[in-house]
């Protein structure tokens, strides 16, 4: 399969890997996907004052489209508010980097590790999701 | 020097080795005749040499050149042998046996089998991938009339017991079929001996070109079939169609050479797959899929845990290797022959075949035993089950969100 030259470049130097530790101020966790489909992601975003995105790590265990489209969302969480960060659309993912439809999954699934990570964050800071 | 990418796919297909296209190809050019021409020296030449392939094939499995009948390669036979024999045979029975690791070549064939009233009995293998002998008797019945198992392996490249299995099928009065796509110059076939009746081969597996195969029908006990590809009555009646004589020679040379060669080639093989095992078995969390000790020397299939094969692929792309998962292929499903060895799904997810062959060398598996470890170790710090399995965490006890 030929991949496109985003999904390699995020591949080949992928942003933002790594993990905060769980109880580090302000840190929210994401897990989503399943090893029996070949695709789990851990999205982990570190919010500041006024529930802007300061910081973002990632890990990913999936094909290069699933680190890709992981590695991409962590540079777009980064600087947006939580609710900002809702918006981002599996669409959006999938066009920038220009994802074949078999691959759209991945998409989807960077999108739910989003909004699983934000949900951690709201039910440690006790707001409704 | 190294010439990148490196070729590790042999079992897919491998290159026609120089020696038989020098053979092969006056047939295409001078010698151009049309082997079924009686007439004319034109036809008397093209068809010395298909005989002579026919028996140069016959040769290395020590079967009569009578019993071999030409085809477009193993898919073919396989169809042939499955429907041909089950077709014939339907008045003693409609039941046939195979494996669920079986080619899709078979598999798909009993399926339609299947919509043709037949039913088919598939069996589980061991975690080793061999069929247990006992299993294999249970599942006959007295209206079987076919057991169709693989000699080699594609996958894993194990070897199945296929002389226990050919005595136990002959004492009921059932026929065996055997794919032996990817055994041939790997593993020694003696027909005398083993009782098989009917025997799938391909040429490009061993060096040969692609469009080319046979298929091994015995003459005592006589097999019988009903064709499937109707026409002019070539090949007894078995298969019609004119003989493409440059490939039919291309694979007699072949499988002339592998009956010379197999004896040291395959040792000098299974020196590399050793030495790729060794270099690799640092690694932690690596697993062979498949036995070991009942295994072709070219083969070895290996999941790396907690790393998922197509990234995998995509990482060690100066390696020509395939995944034992078919992301690659869209469907998304982990390989089927490794969910039936039970491997769980992280594992099957986590697989590359390496198959070895003439051409390969000891810097080329060098090669690949420093990408390898490089790479692991990169998408392990990628991966989120590595780093909870680091921390101690027992996977199976994670609730995923399967989507």
């Amino acid at each position: 399969m030929a991949y496109s030259v985003k999904v390699l470049d995020h591949y080949e130097n992928p942003r933002n890997v790594g993990s905060f530790a769980k109880d580090e101020e302000g840190v929210a966790t994401g897990m989503v996907g399943a090893p029996a489909c070949g695709d789990v992601m851990k999205l982990q975003i570190k919010v500041g004052k006024g529930g802007v995105i300061e910081d973002a790590k990632f890990k990913t265990y999936g094909c290069g489209s699933a680190i890709a489209s992981s590695s991409l969302v962590t540079e777009w969480v980064k600087g947006r508010t939580i609710d900002q960060a809702m918006d981002i659309r599996n669409t959006q993912i999938a066009e920038e980097l220009a994802l074949p439809p078999v691959k759209i999954h991945c998409s989807i699934l960077a999108e739910d590790a989003i909004k699983a990570a934000v949900a951690d964050y709201r039910k440690k800071h006790g707001e409704q999701a | 020097m190294l010439k990148l990418p490196i070729y590790l796919d042999y079992s897919a297909t491998t290159p026609v080795d120089p020696r038989v296209a020098e053979r092969m190809i006056p047939y295409l050019v001078e010698k151009f005749g049309n082997p079924a021409s009686r007439s004319h020296s034109f036809g008397w030449e093209a068809e010395a040499a298909v005989e002579e392939a026919r028996e140069e094939v016959a040769k290395l499995v020590h079967a009569d050149p009578k019993e071999i009948v030409w085809t477009s390669g193993a898919t073919e036979s396989n169809n042939l042998a499955l429907k041909g024999a089950a077709q014939f045979y339907s008045g003693k029975g409609k039941h046939l046996v195979t494996v669920k690791t079986e080619h899709k070549a078979v598999l798909d064939t009993c399926r339609e089998l299947e919509r043709q009233g037949f039913t088919v009995t598939y069996l589980d293998v061991q975690e080793n991938g061999l069929v247990d002998l006992a299993a294999f008797t249970a599942a006959l019945r007295p209206d079987t009339t076919l057991a169709s198992v693989m000699f080699v392996n594609n996958e894993i490249g194990v070897i199945q017991p296929i002389a226990e299995m050919g005595e136990i099928c002959r004492s009921r009065g059932i026929l065996l079929h055997v794919d032996a796509a990817q055994a041939t110059g790997k593993v020694a076939i003696d027909l005398e001996t083993l009782k098989v009746d009917l025997m799938s081969f391909s040429a490009h597996k061993t060096y040969g070109p692609k469009g080319v195969g046979a298929l091994y029908v015995r003459r005592k006990p006589r097999v019988r079939l009903n064709a499937q590809m109707h026409g002019g009555g070539h090949e007894r009646g078995f298969r019609s169609g004119t003989l493409p004589t440059h490939q039919i020679v291309g694979m007699g040379e072949a499988f002339r050479l592998a009956r010379l060669e197999m004896g040291a080639e395959n040792e000098r093989i299974r020196m590399l797959r050793d030495r790729l095992l060794r270099g690799l078995s640092d690694i932690e969390e690596v697993y062979v899929n498949g036995d070991m000790e009942h295994r072709v020397p070219h083969n070895l299939n290996l999941s790396f845990a907690y790393v998922e094969g197509e990234s995998l692929l995509m990482a060690i792309k100066d390696l020509a290797v395939s995944s034992g998962s078919a992301c690659t292929s869209a469907s998304l499903e982990p390989s089927y022959v490794l969910r039936a060895l039970g491997r769980n799904d992280e594992l099957a997810h986590s697989s590359i075949r390496f198959t070895l062959g003439r051409f390969t060398t000891e810097e080329e598996v060098d090669h690949a035993i420093r990408l390898l470890h490089d790479k692991i170790s990169r998408l392990r710090e990628l991966s989120p089950l590595w780093e909870m399995v680091q921390d101690g965490v027992d996977l199976n006890t994670v609730q995923w969100a399967a989507h």
